[in-house]
Order: C-alpha cells, then sequence, then structure tokens
C-alpha cells in the first residue's frame, strides 16, 4: 500500500469542496468583465476553467517529465506509475485546455481554430503524449516499456519550450490573423476578477494532486494485480 | 579519448561499409525521395501561383519523410542478426555506439540530400541553393539524426517497429522543421545569414541540447 486509503479520501473530499468553491468563484462571485463586448462577456468566464487546466496539463508534464529522470536513476517502479499516472492527467488536462480555448475562440475570434502560439504549442504537446502512449502500449515487457518510456518522456518535455519559442517567432513574421495579446495583459482582470482567478487556479491545482493520487493508487493495485496473475499463471 | 574515437570510427565504418555493399538505405531514401518531388509537383502545379513559392516547404517535408526512412533501419540489422549484444559486450562507453550510429545516419541522410539538391533545382528550374542554407541544411540535419537515432532506439525494441519512428519523432523535430523552413524561405528572398541567426541559434541550440541528452541517456536504451 503506497498512499493509505485514508489519506486518499481526505483528499478527494478537499478537492470536492475546492472545485464546488471554484464554480462559485467562476460563475457567481467574480463580475462580469467590463473591458470586453457585452455579447461575449459570459463567454469570457471560461478564462476560470481554460487557464487552471493549462496550469496544471503543465505541473502534470513537469511531475512526468522529474519522474522520468527519477526513473532511469533509481530504476525504482514508483518513478514509473507517476510518470505515466501524470502523463494520462496531462493528457486530460490539455484536451480540456485544448476544447474549452476554441470555445472561447468561437465568440471572441470569431473562428474554433487560429495558428496562435499557444493553441498550436498544445496541440503538440497533446500529439507529443499520445506518442507517448503508442509507445508504451507497443512494447510488453514491463521493465523494459518503462525505460523506453521514461528516455522519450524526457525528449518530448524538453521539446515543447523550443516548440513554443519557433511557432511564436514564426508568427511575428507572418502577420496573424487574429490579435493575441502577451500574456501579461491578455488577462485584464480586475481585483475581484483576478481573486476568482486565484481560487479557480487553486482549486485546480488541488483537483489535480487528488486525481495524481488516486491514479498512483491505482498503478499500485494495477502491479500487484500483474504479480498476482504470474503467481497463479493466469 | 583516443580509444572512444576509435570505437565511435569502427561503428561508423561497420554501417557504412554494410552500406556500401546494400545499397540498402540510399536506394530506398532516393527512390522515395524523388517520388515525393513528383508527387510534390502534382499537388502544387496547378494551384499556386509560382512553384519556387513551395520550394522550402517541398524540401524540408522531403529530408524529414526520406530520412526517417533511413533512420528506421539504424539498429534492424543489429536487431535481425542478434548482433546488438555483441556490441553492447565491448568493453567501451556505449555512448561510443550510440555517436558512431549517429554519424552513420548523419551521412546517409547528408548524401541523399546532396542527390536531392540538384534534382530540385533542375524541377523547379530556379537555383535556390547558398552557402547559408547549406550550413542550416546540415544544422537541421545533424539535429535530426541526434534525436533520430535515439528513437529508432526505441522503436526498433517495440512491436509496431519502424511504424512508430515517425509519431515519435515529428512532434519532437517540429522546431528544426519551423527553422528550417522559415530560414530557407528568407534565403531565397536575398536575406543573409545575419537576418537569420535567430533560427540559426535555435538550430544549434537544439542539436547541443539533444546530443547531451542522448549521450546521457542512450545506455538506458539499448541496456538489456
Amino acid at each position: 500500500m503506497n498512499l493509505s486509503r485514508r489519506l486518499l479520501q481526505i483528499l478527494n473530499v478537499v478537492a470536492l469542496i475546492a472545485m464546488l468553491i471554484a464554480v462559485y468563484a467562476a460563475l457567481i462571485q467574480a463580475p462580469d468583465a467590463i473591458n470586453v463586448d457585452p455579447s461575449i462577456r459570459p463567454a469570457q468566464r471560461i478564462i476560470y476553467f481554460h487557464v487552471p487546466s493549462a496550469w496544471s496539463s503543465m505541473l502534470a508534464f513537469f511531475v512526468a517529465f522529474v519522474a522520468s529522470i527519477l526513473y532511469l536513476i533509481t530504476k525504482h517502479i514508483r518513478w514509473d506509475i507517476w510518470a505515466r499516472a501524470a502523463s494520462e492527467l496531462g493528457i486530460a488536462f490539455t484536451v480540456a485546455a485544448v476544447i474549452s480555448g476554441s470555445l472561447w475562440a468561437k465568440p471572441a475570434w470569431n473562428t474554433y481554430w487560429t495558428w496562435d502560439p499557444r493553441l498550436t504549442t498544445y496541440t503538440i504537446v497533446l500529439l507529443l503524449y499520445i506518442a507517448y502512449f503508442m509507445l508504451r502500449g507497443a512494447i510488453d515487457e514491463p521493465s523494459r516499456r518503462a525505460r523506453m518510456a521514461a528516455v522519450y518522456g524526457i525528449f518530448a518535455f524538453l521539446s515543447v519550450p523550443l516548440t513554443f519559442m519557433s511557432i511564436r517567432w514564426w508568427n511575428t513574421i507572418h502577420p496573424v490573423i487574429v490579435d493575441a495579446p502577451d500574456s501579461t495583459n491578455k488577462f485584464g482582470l480586475g481585483p475581484n476578477m483576478m481573486q476568482a482567478f486565484m481560487i479557480t487556479n487553486m482549486a485546480f491545482i488541488i483537483l489535480f494532486v487528488a486525481l495524481l493520487a488516486n491514479r498512483i493508487s491505482l498503478g499500485w493495485a494495477e502491479e500487484r494485480m500483474d504479480a498476482l496473475k504470474e503467481r497463479l499463471n493466469f | 579519448m583516443k580509444r572512444y574515437i576509435q570505437v565511435v570510427w569502427a561503428v561508423l565504418w561497420k554501417d557504412l561499409r554494410i552500406e556500401l555493399r546494400t545499397k540498402d538505405i540510399f536506394t530506398s531514401m532516393a527512390v522515395f525521395a524523388v517520388l515525393a518531388l513528383m508527387i510534390f509537383n502534382f499537388a502544387f502545379e496547378l494551384r499556386v501561383p509560382d512553384k519556387t513559392m513551395v520550394i522550402p516547404g517541398v524540401l524540408w517535408v522531403t529530408i524529414t519523410f526520406s530520412g526517417v526512412l533511413g533512420l528506421g533501419r539504424a539498429f534492424i540489422s543489429e536487431k535481425d542478426r542478434g548482433s546488438m549484444a555483441g556490441l553492447l559486450l565491448a568493453p567501451v562507453d556505449r555512448s561510443a555506439i550510440y555517436f558512431g550510429k549517429m554519424l552513420a545516419s548523419l551521412i546517409f541522410i547528408l548524401v541523399m540530400e546532396i542527390f536531392l539538391l540538384p534534382l530540385m533545382v533542375i524541377f523547379f528550374n530556379t537555383n535556390f541553393i547558398s552557402p547559408p542554407l547549406l550550413l542550416v541544411l546540415f544544422l537541421g540535419t545533424l539535429g535530426f539524426a541526434a534525436v533520430g537515432t535515439v528513437f529508432s532506439g526505441l522503436a526498433v525494441n517495440t512491436r509496431t517497429r519502424e511504424v512508430l519512428l515517425p509519431v515519435l519523432l515529428f512532434p519532437v523535430m517540429l522546431p528544426v522543421l519551423m527553422a528550417g523552413i522559415r530560414a530557407t524561405i528568407g534565403f531565397m528572398e536575398g536575406d543573409t545569414l545575419a537576418d537569420m541567426m535567430k533560427w540559426v541559434n535555435l538550430l544549434l541550440f537544439f542539436d547541443l541540447l539533444y546530443l547531451v541528452v542522448a549521450y546521457m541517456t542512450f545506455d538506458f536504451v539499448v541496456e538489456e
């Protein structure tokens, strides 16, 4: 037993409460954004889900990256379970961020898709980690699978900033169809909105930690089941 | 150090000699490259106002797609004949095997490019080759071979083998492709190397970063 069941239950309840507070903060407490067109004011509230998802996904991939390095150093199965759990969650949060971004882009930019650096980079990240799981799926032997996946996880994570930079440079030379302001004034949030924004970000990080803990304990359970199967020649 | 270089050279020379005798990799890469040029010609001919506009894209996509064919073969002979164990038993640092393999792949792809470039000049009827372009091509190919050799080692250990390689390789190679295409456009429009330094630096950084990471991780890829 890697994580005590009790701790996991407490974490789950905390995450549930945090997400309920986040929903309240995002939909009720936060004021309307006065600096955007009235017709897209409701859509603006997606920022309270979109940005936290994106941050959680980056956190997840970073955890996966560190776990991959630790696996190669220690060869302990724990870090393989961590890396796989974090990569899966990273994919889930990335999908959430890309879809919510697209939904917001339709009213705001009048298109579901633009070759904006962040959007494009995120899609590439999604492809990177889908490839990561294809690699895992194509190797049967557990220790070899863990080793290969860890090596790929390191290569994949390091390419993300380079991809982001190259797409940004590309776009500064080619005119961008839609004006994508830089991140510091993109939000343009008032104090009350900032508060809601921080609350939702915190809530998503708690949600991420809770999901990660659950996934890791599931990973250990799978590990034990495989060991049992082997013993019973199943 | 001298011994290390000897090992690198031995692995490189072994691969080159196999290739000189069989010509497997070069033939498939070269034929594929010509086919790609033909297909691109028909894909763009009627819709693009001036075919020279698509040269940068055609050049880099052709190199990437035919390069991945060659990279896919990097460890196949060892795997099929079971001689990988022999290679690994040699009492040397395993990164020397990586550098030998990487240099062999680099040379195969460079030779393919030497074959491809004049062909493109003829087909597109424009001389777009310039020394700065050759530099960018070399740096891009180096990054391609540096990452591709490691990933080839990963893919050869899987059930799907070569099929998996492009899926693993292309998303990581995106910065190289973008830098290469962007710099090629610049050189064709008369920019100097200094104007495109940003992209050259990106390529240099990419090459250096991944050569170091590959040096550190290759041990784990070939470990049995």
